[in-house]
């Protein structure tokens, strides 16, 4: 029972941090259909300048802790935010309205190039940061098994629900949210109507890859190490946690993401390590196949 | 370096820009230095500082030196891009012609004179792809000027396939010739063995990705289960190669049925992530099934292939001969050596691969290709004409895993030993990014980017470290510009005939 | 033009045979009832027409028909002259093709627009050529069967492409063709799948006057000389008015009317429909042409 708290503990973070990057899969895909296969490697992106971003600041001297994290928040959110921007210009604004197999390549090529970027300008050996929060709370204990919550795990479920409520305020309550639905529901239609279409988009993956920005953050913080390769597994899961969801509603990305979280965790927990991403893909094939709407989203009919 | 690509691709939207603002000077500038802004802020993180491992910590150093260096280098290149479109493209052409071939000449005499030019071969790099962009503009200008409908892009596909006629021909003799020219040593047979091998890779991912359009990111996994299926059964059962072949190749569709058929009717994206993932599902079954597989210490001793039952051994068992000493008594006496196995398998990878091909251009002729095209093109439609998708997606996925396997279990045989190292999502890139930049659906094309991509690094050894970068980046560049594939023609399967005789 | 729709209607009324019966057939997306309760028969060697304003469920009645759709509700029994009876609402998608033989057309054109025009042409003989190539068996050994049933397949495709006029263009590619010959093709890659109901969705969209009136001859001689039936959405009077043997009129989903030609010009209920709630008597002079209302 204590262990089964605790895998769900360890479970819940990481599901928040996957479905914060599934937030970034799902507004993509609910406004332009594609699936943003870079998007991962964004995640990636993020969590390498946040800890550049910590040894800089270390240099400058700036260690008080919440000072310096607010500062990495805000800077590994911009530049990132920026690359996701850049991501968008260059390899799938041109292709808005070719051929359907033209941006997923686009897009492949772009998450091989992210990759081989930062592993060739960062080295391609885990990058370790010392832990930065660490202890937490003893909770309880049964039977000689103490349940730990970590003070981290408090900072990334905190974290993200914050996020996730700000984002969903912006989304029902700002106009650039209304541009941004109605984008998704008729493109040309919002255009006509003088809506900036590529602005939107653009926007779209502007927060997208802030929200990825602060998943690689919180992944940096947690479990103290990052490589050039770990946007491709957690990409693939977060996408897995989006479409569990239902793709293109944000609830839907969060609670898939929890979801994912805990098989992800429970199956290493119980069954076996080895296997626990291969869960992972289990999960998303049975999804496509039986209920491609996910658990939330809304079915799609094709228009003939 | 991604700025680099910043640069090309932003290049149509300064076009149309530039020409709606009256092209002038100031603008250009001012365009070029925003460019160099936005690069210098993607720079700044990380080009700019670099992470470097000391023992057991971390720490940073910064390189502003080199950041402003490519910042600058980005900055002209979008300038250089924007003259090209603003109407200067000859002038551009001669200048970056004349620097880039400068700069081979340089490195020519003096290897280590590449150093004078900052950051070697990327800025190299885009001097030659602006000058590529100048001479392409300028091509079609001319040809606008002339009031051609086909664009220069289409020419110069079009123009490649008419060649191929001929050129096709040639290259085959050349790759029946190879082995038995007097240049041909160890290193030139393995190299002709790994081209081929890629070769005959992308002719099967062609099936499924540029004749059907599905999008396969886990073709590896065909290929990881030809090899793992022809090693356990050449090892179990004793059979030899030509035995086991079609059983590799067989349960390799058998796979390729199996995956496909929960999968392909999912749209194209979907489907893409699926196959993502089974290719890993597969290295991990294969890294952790230690009774299977033997886990990541993998399959060794892998049976050689024998010409006719005879080994390349230089001392074979009691009662068997070996295939040295049949030559010398039956041709002429020859001693033993290594090269005359890799011969072999080269020869074997060859037929393969023609194989491979044969069939690919049969099929396309029959209504099962056309088929396949005309789900690429419209599922829709072909679903109003009775055709059923799933089944004509499932054999375009079966007969691709099936050429995959045939190319595992050559490569199992080859090696002589596997491991699911071989066999990870890199792999499947190269081979996809083989078939794209190939230009989807280009048989010739295939053959061309094998040469470039697999032969070109390995002989360029510095190279190797970008060129995965270079893939990924290539890859976005031709979708942009030519979202069909870089030598996407194609050929009607058949023509109408006048009617002959009386009507 | 009254009396030459009333020869033909009353011509081929002595012939005809139900072909196809929808019963009580509706579809809802969600809330929205597309299609409401509507039921009609549509006779074998008949063109029947449906008509509508925008949104009324027209399309959305082919897709239930062909298998885009599966009906919430519904009865859609289709009878080949040798007795068989389809349920169309049983079956998937290209298996109404396949074997209860219906084909249709799209109101926004889906040709395959890289392959050539014949290719297009041979490509609807799928399931044929399929089964005369032993399931690529054969083809792939060039045995005579397939070359024999392959040059079929052309000689078919032949003679459709001198139907619609387009056997010089034969060889380009059909994205390349202009508009008006895009739909004619569409029309003759349908009927190359040799079907007993064509099913077409507005196929005179877009096309000019002289276009128009060619098609109207394309139509009647499918109905006469190939002796199926056609159902047929169209929004321009002209071609519906005097090509149909009989018409069906959607109005928000539901049927409001059903009838002859003459019967459907004079139906208030639908002349309401066309122009709106507002009791206007004074048509515009275009639609009191279009449904021949003598003002
Ligand atoms: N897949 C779908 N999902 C939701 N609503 C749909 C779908 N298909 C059609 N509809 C709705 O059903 C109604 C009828 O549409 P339909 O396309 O059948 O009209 P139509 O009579 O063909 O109109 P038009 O003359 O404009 O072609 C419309 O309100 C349309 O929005
Ligand atoms: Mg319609």
């Amino acid at each position: 029972m204590a262990y089964f708290l605790q895998q769900m503990i360890n479970g819940l973070t990481v599901g928040s941090m996957f479905g914060l990057i599934a937030i970034g899969y799902t507004m993509v895909y609910g406004i332009i259909g594609m699936v943003n296969f870079a998007h991962g490697d964004i995640f990636m992106v993020g969590g390498f300048i946040a800890i550049i971003a910590f040894m800089v600041l270390g240099l400058l001297g700036i260690t008080w802790v919440p000072l310096a994290l607010l500062c990495i928040l805000i800077l590994g959110m911009a530049f990132t935010a920026l690359h996701g921007w850049v991501v968008e210009r260059v390899a799938y604004r041109p292709l808005r309205g070719s051929n359907r197999l033209a941006p997923l390549i686009s897009a492949i090529g772009m998450s091989i190039f992210l990759q081989n970027y930062v592993q060739l300008l960062q080295g391609a050996r885990n990058k370790a940061l010392p832990p930065i929060i660490s202890g937490g709370i003893e909770v309880m204990d049964m039977g000689g098994f103490a349940v730990k919550l970590g003070y981290m795990q408090i900072v990334i479920v905190g974290l993200t629900i914050v996020l996730m409520i700000g984002f969903t305020l912006l989304i029902s309550r700002t106009s650039l949210g209304r541009q941004q639905r109605a984008c998704e529901q008729d493109m040309k239609m919002a255009w006509l109507l003088g809506v900036d279409v590529d602005r939107t988009i653009a926007l779209t993956f502007v927060m997208g890859a802030g929200l990825a920005a602060v998943a690689g953050l919180v992944w940096l913080m947690y479990y103290g190490v990052i490589d050039f390769f770990v946007g491709y597994l957690a990409g693939i899961k977060a996408f897995t946690a989006a479409v569990l969801g239902g793709i293109g509603s944000l609830p839907g990305a969060m609670l898939g993401g929890i979801l994912i979280g805990l098989i992800d965790t429970l199956w290493a927990g119980y069954f076996s390590n080895e296997y626990h991403d291969v869960a992972t893909f289990a999960v998303l094939v049975l999804v496509l196949i039986f209920r491609p709407t996910g658990l939330l989203g809304k079915p799609e009919i094709e228009k003939v | 370096m991604a700025e680099a690509t910043v640069n090309t691709s932003a290049a149509p939207a300064a076009a149309t820009g530039a020409r709606a603002h009256e092209p002038s000077f100031v603008y250009l500038v001012k365009d070029a230095l925003a460019t160099g802004a936005i690069a210098l802020a993607l720079a700044f993180p990380l080009v700019g500082f670099r992470t470097v491992d000391r023992g057991s910590t971390t720490i940073i150093e910064t390189r502003f030196g080199q950041m402003f260096l490519g910042v600058a280098v980005i900055a002209l290149g979008r300038f250089a891009f924007s003259l090209i479109d603003a109407g200067y493209a000859r002038a551009i052409l001669a200048g970056s012609g004349v620097l880039s071939v400068a700069w081979l000449l340089l490195v020519a005499v003096d290897p280590g004179g590449a150093a004078i030019f900052p950051l070697g071969w990327m800025s190299w790099m885009l001097v030659v792809s602006v000058a590529l962009r100048a001479a392409y503009v300028s091509w079609g200008d001319r040809s606008e000027a002339r009031g051609d409908a086909v664009s220069p892009g289409d020419r110069v596909a079009a123009t490649v396939q008419r060649l191929a006629v001929f050129f096709g021909p040639v290259l085959l003799l050349f790759a029946i010739a190879m082995p038995l020219l007097p240049m041909a040593d160890q290193r030139w047979v393995d190299l002709g063995i790994l081209v081929l091998t890629y070769v005959m890779l992308g002719w099967g991912l062609n099936v499924v990705v540029g004749l059907a359009g599905l999008l396969d990111l886990g073709y590896v996994a065909f290929y990881a289960v030809g090899a793992y299926s022809y090693a356990i059964i050449a090892k179990t059962f004793g059979l030899n190669f030509w035995e086991a072949l079609p059983m590799a190749g067989g349960l390799a569709a058998m796979f390729g049925v199996l995956l496909g058929f929960p999968v392909l009717r999912l749209r194209g994206d979907y489907l893409a992530i699926v196959t993502l993932g089974f290719g890993e599902i597969v290295r991990v079954v294969l890294l952790n099934w230690n009774e299977l597989s033997n886990g990541p210490k993998g399959i060794g001793e892998i049976p050689r292939p024998s010409f006719f039952g005879m080994p390349f051994t230089p001392a074979p068992p009691q009662g068997v001969t070996s295939f040295h000493q049949w030559f010398s008594a039956h041709l002429w006496e020859i001693g033993f050596s290594p090269i005359q196995r890799a011969v072999y398998l080269y020869y074997i990878i060859l037929l393969l691969a023609l194989l491979t091909n044969i069939f690919t251009l049969r099929i396309r002729k029959l209504p099962i290709g056309r088929a396949w095209e005309a789900l690429r093109e419209d599922e829709i439609a072909c679903r109003a004409l009775g055709i059923n998708p799933t089944n004509t997606k499932l054999t375009a996925f079966a007969i691709g895993a099936m050429f995959g396997g045939f190319a595992g279990s050559f490569f199992a045989t080859r090696q002589g030993f596997i491991s699911p190292e071989s066999f990870n999502f890199i792999e499947s890139a190269i081979i996809l990014a083989i078939v794209v930049l190939g230009g989807m659906g280009s048989q010739i094309g295939v053959v061309i980017a094998s040469i470039v991509l697999i032969g070109g690094p390995e002989w360029f050894r510095d190279l190797e470290s970008y060129r995965m970068l270079a893939f990924g980046g290539l890859m976005v560049l031709i979708m942009i510009w030519r979202p069909q594939g870089l030598l996407a023609f194609r050929e009607p399967t058949i023509l109408l005939k006048p009617k002959a005789g009386p009507p | 033009m009254t009396a030459t729709a009333m020869t033909t209607t009353a011509m081929n009324a002595a012939a005809a045979l139900p072909l196809l019966q929808v019963d009580h057939l509706s579809m809802r997306f969600g809330g929205l009832v597309a299609v409401d309760d509507v039921s009609f028969t549509a006779m074998d060697r008949q063109i029947t027409g449906i008509i509508g304003p925008n949104g009324a469920g027209k399309t959305t009645v082919f897709n239930c028909l062909t298998g885009f759709y599966k009906p919430t509700v519904g009865r859609l029994a289709l009878s080949h002259s040798d007795g068989r009876e389809f349920l169309l609402e049983r079956m998937d998608g290209f298996r109404i093709t396949q074997h209860a033989h219906v084909a249709r057309t799209f109101q926004n054109i889906r040709l395959f627009p890289r392959m050539s025009v014949l290719e297009n042409l041979i490509v609807a003989q799928h399931n044929k050529l399929m089964r005369a190539s032993g399931y690529s068996v054969f083809g792939i050994l060039g045995l005579g069967v397939y070359r024999r049933a392959e040059q079929a397949a052309v000689e078919r495709a032949r003679y459709w492409l001198g139907r619609v006029g387009l056997t010089d263009r034969a060889n380009d590619e059909a994205g390349n063709l202009p508009y008006g010959a895009q739909r004619r093709l569409e029309i003759a890659r349908a009927m190359c799948t040799e079907p007993v109901l064509l099913c077409l969705d507005e196929p005179a969209a877009g096309l000019n006057a002289r276009e128009s009136e060619e098609l109207n001859e394309l139509l009647k001689f499918i109905r006469d000389e190939h002796k199926i039936g056609v159902l047929l959405i169209e929004h321009d009077m002209s071609v519906v008015m005097r090509i149909s043997d009989h018409i069906v009129v959607l109005d928000y989903g539901r049927k409001i009317a059903d009838g002859n030609p003459e019967k459907i010009r004079n139906d208030p209920t639908v002349i309401r429909a066309y122009l709106g709630e507002e009791e206007d008597e004074t048509l515009p002079p275009e639609v009191a042409r279009d449904l021949g209302v003598r003002g």
